[in-house]
């Protein structure tokens, strides 16, 4: 599903944030992407969104190469993609069912389909009460909810989260988890990087490990188990 | 694609644009004293040539009755006598269709050439001067007809003492080139102040995009195109171009309104029945059309312009 290819990216300034990185995500797994503040996490899933273009290397993403995407066809890639952020990126001036809707607007769904799909999304995160209020009356971890359901909307195949816990406590950041492993369930590719080490380490999950603009671990428990 | 697909994708995006077509007038009705203020400067903007055309269209209407109103040149024959003149020139006076006869001695005659002409020392060699008694006559504007002028010019052409007599077109085509040197200038401010409405439709929309920055990122984040996002900002210009058109309109005709009982009366003192034109239906609708165009075209700069800034990073 995801698939980098010796891909380096230094930022305008001669900044290193990602250097020779290799790895390949294949459909449905679910991964964790951690390390320091700093280290590269967010650079990395901002070259599978397309919100930063690589300077050296690929980047492959259902088989598409990227860097053949122009500009103009961004958006309808972007359609494809589920992208969670730590800051929630909501409109504060529309509702929660606004909210979760605008993805379906902007790719022109037929008005009955979008209040059906809203409603299936807000109802996986446990929000289908909220939707006719505004985002600012919601806690931290509802409105991070609220981002979720925007992000899978859509029903798309890859599932991308920056930090999405950052602002919760463990509580809440478990119950986060737990939405992803659902949707990972049902077939979605799921990146989340996050440097709550205590929380993942206890999940049986991939971990993509970033230092210092470097790939330097990836281990699977779950292949560990069966090569046991 | 079948008939009935393409049917459907046309229905759904004429929704989609009556949708931002609603939702950009909520957004602009949340701050009607700045819709206002905007919309109030583009209609003076517009106001001000729209009025200077209706103007200029009733000088033309007013003066298209004046070809025939010109003067007529009454050169009178050498042998004339000073009192024949008097003479003549108290008939002619008493004529219903002359308003007006202005007697120029061929004294005043040599007076005003040596004056205006330059020659004054070549003159002085003269003997005798050689200029007519000339007798300028106005036709009343009642008889301005340009039949009407022909008629009396060939009564004078036949009172033995006239030499010549002509009409004098002069002051007419002077008008008429003075008016044309108007219809330029108002053709240049009106280009003047289209610009000013595109740099103020710019400006308003930049602000607009500079305060929905947020909003522009979310959209892009989540696949907005530059069409689905640009579209609800070119709602927004065509509403400040519509409103600020229909502005224009209500003022000049406001202006009109109190315009036309001085005119009338003034018109009346000439025994002249002439009605101010008023906002005509081709002038409205090019008002509405330009303002609209302005509106679109003004949003579509500065979106153009500011869109691409915008980038989620
Ligand atoms: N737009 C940018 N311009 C320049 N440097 C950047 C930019 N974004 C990130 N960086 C730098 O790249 C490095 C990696 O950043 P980031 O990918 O955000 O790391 P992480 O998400 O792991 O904290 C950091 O040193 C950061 O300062
Ligand atoms: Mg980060």
């Amino acid at each position: 599903m995801i698939r980098f290819d010796n891909t380096s990216k230094r930022y305008p300034g001669g900044h290193d944030a990602l250097s020779q990185v290799n790895f390949f995500i294949p459909p449905g797994q679910m991964a964790f992407l951690t390390g320091h503040s700093g280290a590269g996490k967010s650079t990395l899933l901002k070259l599978i969104a397309l919100l930063e273009r690589p300077t050296r290397g690929q980047v492959f993403v259902n088989n598409q190469n990227l860097a053949r995407i122009s500009r103009t066809r961004i958006p309808y890639f972007r359609r494809k993609i589920g992208i969670i952020f730590q800051d929630h990126q909501l409109l504060f001036d529309r509702t929660v069912f606004d909210n979760v809707a605008l993805p379906l607007i902007i790719a022109g769904s037929p008005r009955r389909e979008v209040g059906k799909r809203v409603r299936a999304a807000l109802d996986k995160v446990g929000l289908l009460n909220k939707e006719k209020v505004y985002p600012i009356t919601l806690s931290g971890g509802e409105q991070q909810r609220v981002g979720i359901a925007r992000a899978v909307v859509n029903k798309p195949a890859l599932l991308l989260a920056d930090e999405p816990t950052g602002n919760l406590d463990p509580e809440l950041s478990r119950e986060i988890m737990h939405i992803f492993e659902d949707f990972s369930q049902v077939g979605v590719t799921v990146l989340v990087a996050t440097h709550d080490l205590d929380m993942i380490s206890r999940m049986p999950y991939r971990q993509l490990t970033l230092k210092a603009a470097r790939l330097v671990g990836d281990t699977d428990p779950v292949e560990t188990e069966a090569s046991a | 694609m079948s008939r009935h697909n393409l049917k459907t994708r046309g229905h759904v995006l004429l929704m989609r644009h009556l949708q931002v077509f609603f939702y950009s007038i909520g957004q602009l009705s949340r701050s009607p004293f700045s819709l206002f203020m905007t919309s109030a400067v583009i209609g003076i903007a517009l106001a001000l040539p729209t009025s200077l055309h209706i103007l200029l269209k009733n000088a033309q209407q007013l003066s298209s009755g004046w070809d025939g109103a010109a003067q007529i040149s009454v050169f009178l024959k050498e042998s004339v006598s000073e009192q024949q003149v008097q003479a003549l020139q108290k008939y002619l006076r008493k004529q219903k269709e002359i308003a007006e006869v202005t007697y120029i001695s061929r004294q005043q005659a040599l007076e005003e050439f040596k004056a205006q002409s330059g020659f004054g020392d070549a003159l002085k060699a003269l003997k005798s001067n050689p200029l007519p008694s000339v007798l300028i006559v106005q036709p009343a504007l009642a008889h301005s007809e340009p039949l009407q002028t022909e008629a009396l010019l060939e009564k004078i052409r036949k009172d033995k003492r006239v030499e010549i007599a002509q009409l004098d077109m002069q002051w007419v085509k002077r008008l008429y080139a003075i008016m044309d040197i108007v219809r330029r200038g108002v053709v240049v401010l009106a280009a003047l102040l289209a610009l000013a409405v595109l740099l103020v439709v710019g400006n308003t929309i930049r602000l607009a995009i500079q305060n929905r920055r947020d909003e522009i990122v979310v959209m892009k984040l989540i696949g907005g195109t530059d069409a689905f996002i640009r579209r609800p900002f070119l709602y927004t210009g065509f509403w400040y171009g519509i409103l600020g058109a229909m502005l224009a309109f209500f003022m000049v005709t406001l202006a009109l309104l109190l315009l036309s009982g001085p005119v009338e009366r003034l018109t009346a003192l000439y025994q002249n029945s002439f009605e101010l034109t008023r906002l005509d239906f081709s002038t409205s609708l090019t008002l509405m059309i330009s303002g609209i165009a302005l509106g679109l075209i003004g949003s579509w700069l500065a979106v153009g312009r500011h869109l691409r800034e915008i980038e989620p990073a």
